[in-house]
């Protein structure tokens, strides 16, 4: 009567050994859909990086690499925050306002209070913002996609309010410092967002938060049954991207000496941070990622920019190939997801 | 036993949802290091009452009281802070985690917030050397089979220190072997001093494995004893108590009409294991068998709903290939869900839109759909089927579960079928629609159709097939004729070996 054939691979009292030893044979022995997956992206890159170098005498020196870097900092340091937020399975397109809306209260507090104010200023209010996404989403419970895009609106008309709809110059030396300076030839955006990247990483991978954002994520009632308080965390995620943010608002206004309201890296920056975490194999449903594969994902953009502006490559290519990119990259890792769901990758 | 506290008191527990009451005045004691079971057919309360020892459903009468103190849970989360886990048949893990993460999830080991897996790990082996349940602790447990699930899950609940584990359907989607595992887990525990209160319908496991049994009928409690002093065939007639008698249909003789639906050698994965069976134009075929029998999954594999591993379906004679729920509407099947909230209507919109969704070609004439000719379809059929109010323009989120469920006829009517395949088509509905549906499900047999007809209710089953087969552990075992004993076929459905061939 009972049409299952006894499972050999039942065991109560596994000896641990065994597991061990399984461990310890760690070298894949063939490639699996799920190394596609979880590496894929990093084969495309060394891809399209060994391809730029051959084709460009400029692409492959140290003055051009950092340059990629310095570029993209404003766009790395909110695209790892949102990392977190997404991992914990929430959505924020109001990055772009907050990061507007820094950029433009740090540059007003320069001219109004001192320079000094204007670098904490930018990060709290950035904080703030968070704040107010993360008590809309978790406290009204609003759809986080709304509530960002409402609060985003709300945010971008804060900065024009504050800046009366001009450019605010501020004219002390000291503000264009953290943009424009740098020390043994890397620029501080640069070490800043390689400082952001490190310690968030670290977070989500060391820290009983960080573990506990990715079981909110994967599963918000496990969570809740397990006790933790999903909505501080929630709420934690959107204050962190809020302040990296104002970080990030703050060092585009140090680097081109203004706040204005009508900033177009503001505009973009929503999707530019998504497709950077989506193209990185972070899930976007949530409870898988990590911030090294956004920082991957950024890169690629902007090697890809960077490449085909130097090629001279017209700007429509460029948006065709990038919006291929996202495509192909969320495609993979849906379809692979599928295929390897019985199986057991290793952790990203 | 009876000099002990108890470790937890109910007493005259009562649930209603709706108007109907899934437990009235059930008054049960548990006892520290036993197994306690709750046994009862399908809606007889049994569920329930685990849910509202674990805190997942409160309580809407009654006392309850863990070590003599009272309690009022308002959720799980209260009652696992109280020590009582409850593991459910929709598992509460996160899957993308490791069986390690998920263990000491919210309880995570840590020095300044920085976890420390070392000492994670050595804790886990410590847990596993304690309890002898072992799972690779670095695997993700979304890969792992369900009973593994089921493992981390408990190891989760002693971590947690649990004193009481509510054990719900445990085994229903588990190998034998993966079955005798958990039963000497359950062992194990019990010997430690936990709780088990372990609700299942399968008798035989029970009888073997705990030390008292509370038996559940309707919402009622029949009686709480020791299992020494229950056998199969007593159980049994706790949970169903006299045998109701269905209202009788002729049952002509349909042994010379044309086979209309043959299902050969079909099987999906830890679900269908070579199921083959044959109804013929006009007949009746009853199945009966326990939740996770595979009774609702052979329907849904013939309907194309679930996709099949191998196993051919044939149509009037003709071999079909059915890989989705439009390949099969395409053969002449209709399948009646047993979900008909999520799966069936579409609640927002008007009875019309529901009866006619299936063929709107039939209502559009020049490619363009003619409201006017759907309605007035639909009102022909909704009028036929008794459906109050015949409105065609009326939400179907307003109407009653009966007429709910006669919309979702109509639209199967509408259709023309040729073979009827119903899961459960009378389940939430009254007695006078009951009756209707009845007299539907014969008339459409009589004009031809080949019905499958599935219900948790053996009387309704036996009332009105001409054929009865009994479905366990994802195979066919066993084949009655028209209007069998009803002990027969409840012996065959537990797989008793009493039962006459």
């Amino acid at each position: 009567m009972k049409p299952k054939p006894p499972d050999a691979g039942t065991t109560i009292d596994r000896p641990v050994a065994a597991d061990a030893r399984r461990r310890a044979a760690f070298i894949p022995r063939a490639i699996k859909p799920e190394h596609i997956r979880d590496y894929g992206i990093v084969v495309v890159v060394v891809v399209v990086f060994a391809y730029f170098s051959f084709a460009s005498p400029v692409f492959l020196t140290g003055q051009n690499l950092l340059n990629i870097l310095f570029q993209n900092a404003t766009i790395a340091i909110p695209a790892c925050a949102l990392t977190l937020v997404i991992i914990a399975g929430n959505f924020d397109l109001s990055i772009g306002a907050i990061f507007t809306f820094s950029g433009v209260l740090c540059a007003w507090s320069a001219v109004h209070w001192g320079v000094w104010w204007s670098f904490p200023v930018a990060i709290l209010a950035g904080a703030l913002m968070g704040l107010i996404n993360g008590i809309t989403i978790t406290k009204l419970k609003v759809n986080a996609f709304l509530a960002t895009l409402a609060s985003g609106l709300a945010f971008t008309g804060l900065a024009l309010a504050v800046s009366g709809g001009s450019q605010i110059i501020p004219t002390s030396p000291v503000f264009a410092f953290i943009g424009q300076q740098s020390i043994l030839g890397v620029p501080y955006p640069v070490i800043l967002t390689v400082v952001v990247a490190v310690v968030l990483q670290l977070i989500l991978s060391y820290t009983v938060f960080g573990g506990r954002l990715y079981s909110v994520g994967g599963n918000p009632d496990a969570a809740r049954i397990s006790g933790l308080r999903v909505d501080g965390l929630v709420i934690a995620t959107f204050v962190i991207t809020g302040a990296a943010c104002g970080l990030a608002g703050m060092i585009d206004a140090s680097m081109t000496n203004q706040g204005s309201a009508t900033n177009i890296l503001g505009q973009n920056l929503p999707l530019a941070a998504i497709a950077a975490v989506a193209i990185g194999g972070t899930s976007i449903f949530g409870g898988v990622g990590s911030v090294w594969r956004t920082i991957v994902g950024v890169c690629l953009l902007g090697i890809i920019t960077n490449g085909f502006n130097l090629l001279g490559v017209p700007s429509f290519w460029q948006d065709i190939v990038r919006g291929l990119l996202i495509l192909v990259a969320v495609a993979i890792s849906v379809s692979i997801g599928r295929l390897a769901k019985s199986s057991d990758g290793s952790t990203a | 036993m009876s000099t002990r506290e108890p470790l937890v008191r109910l007493s005259r527990i009562g649930k209603q949802y709706g108007g109907t009451s899934a437990l009235d005045d059930v008054s049960v004691d548990i006892f520290a290091g036993s197994i306690h079971a709750l046994v009862g057919a399908n809606g007889a309360g049994k569920s329930t009452l685990g849910k509202v020892i674990g805190g997942v459903v409160r309580r809407d009468q009654g006392e309850m009281s863990v070590d003599g103190r009272p309690v009022r849970y308002s959720g799980p989360v209260e009652a696992r802070a109280d020590g009582i886990a409850t593991i459910a048949q929709e598992l509460a893990l996160v899957p993308a985690r490791t069986v390690l993460e998920n263990v000491f999830l919210g309880v995570e080991p840590h020095r300044f917030g920085i976890v420390d897996r070392r000492r994670m790990r050595k804790e886990y082996r410590e847990l596993v050397d304690r309890w002898g349940i072992g799972v690779d602790p670095e695997k993700r447990v979304g890969g792992l089979r369900t009973a593994d699930q089921q493992k981390v899950e408990i190891l989760r609940a002693v971590k947690s220190d649990a004193r009481i584990i509510v054990l719900d359907e445990p085994t229903s989607s588990l190998t034998h072997v993966e079955t005798e595992a958990l039963h000497k887990m359950a062992r194990a525990l019990r010997d430690q001093g936990k709780a088990i209160i372990y609700v299942s319908h399968f008798l035989d496991e029970v009888l073997d494995l705990c030390d008292t049994i509370t038996v559940m009928r309707n919402g009622h409690l029949v009686r709480t004893g020791p299992a020494s002093a229950e056998t199969e065939e007593s159980l049994v007639a706790g949970m169903f108590g006299a045998a109701v008698q269905a209202e009788e249909f002729g049952k002509a003789d349909r042994s010379a009409a044309p086979v209309m639906l043959q299902v050969a050698g079909l099987r999906r994965e830890r679900v269908l294991d070579d199921v083959s069976l044959s109804v013929r134009s006009g007949e009746i075929v009853g199945l009966a068998g326990l939740v996770g029998s595979g009774r609702s999954e052979l329907a849904r594999a013939i309907s194309g709903a679930d996709r099949i591993d191998s196993g051919t379906i044939t149509v009037d004679g003709e071999v079909r290939d059915i890989r989705s729920p439009a390949d099969g509407i395409k053969a002449g099947i209709a399948f009646l869900t047993e979900d008909r909230k999520t799966e069936g209507l579409f609640m927002e919109l008007s009875l019309a839109a529901n009866t006619t969704i299936v063929d709107l070609k039939a209502v559009s004439p020049k490619g363009l759909l003619d409201h006017g000719s759907e309605r007035a379809r639909a009102r022909e059929l909704l009028e036929l089927l008794s459906v109050d109010p015949p409105a065609p323009r009326a939400q179907v989120k307003g109407l009653s579960g009966g007429n709910q469920q006669k919309v979702l006829f109509a639209r199967w009517l509408f259709s023309h079928p040729k073979v009827l395949i119903l899961d459960e088509p009378t389940r939430g509905v009254d007695v006078g629609a009951r009756a209707a549906i009845h007299r539907l499900i014969h008339r459409l047999a009589d004009e031809g159709a080949a019905v499958l007809l599935i219900s948790s209710e053996i009387e309704e089953v036996l009332g009105l097939a001409h054929r009865v087969l009994v479905m366990r552990r994802g195979a066919i075992t066993q084949e009655f004729p028209a209007d069998p004993p009803l002990d027969d076929v409840m012996a065959a459905v537990f797989g008793l070996p009493g039962g006459n061939q």
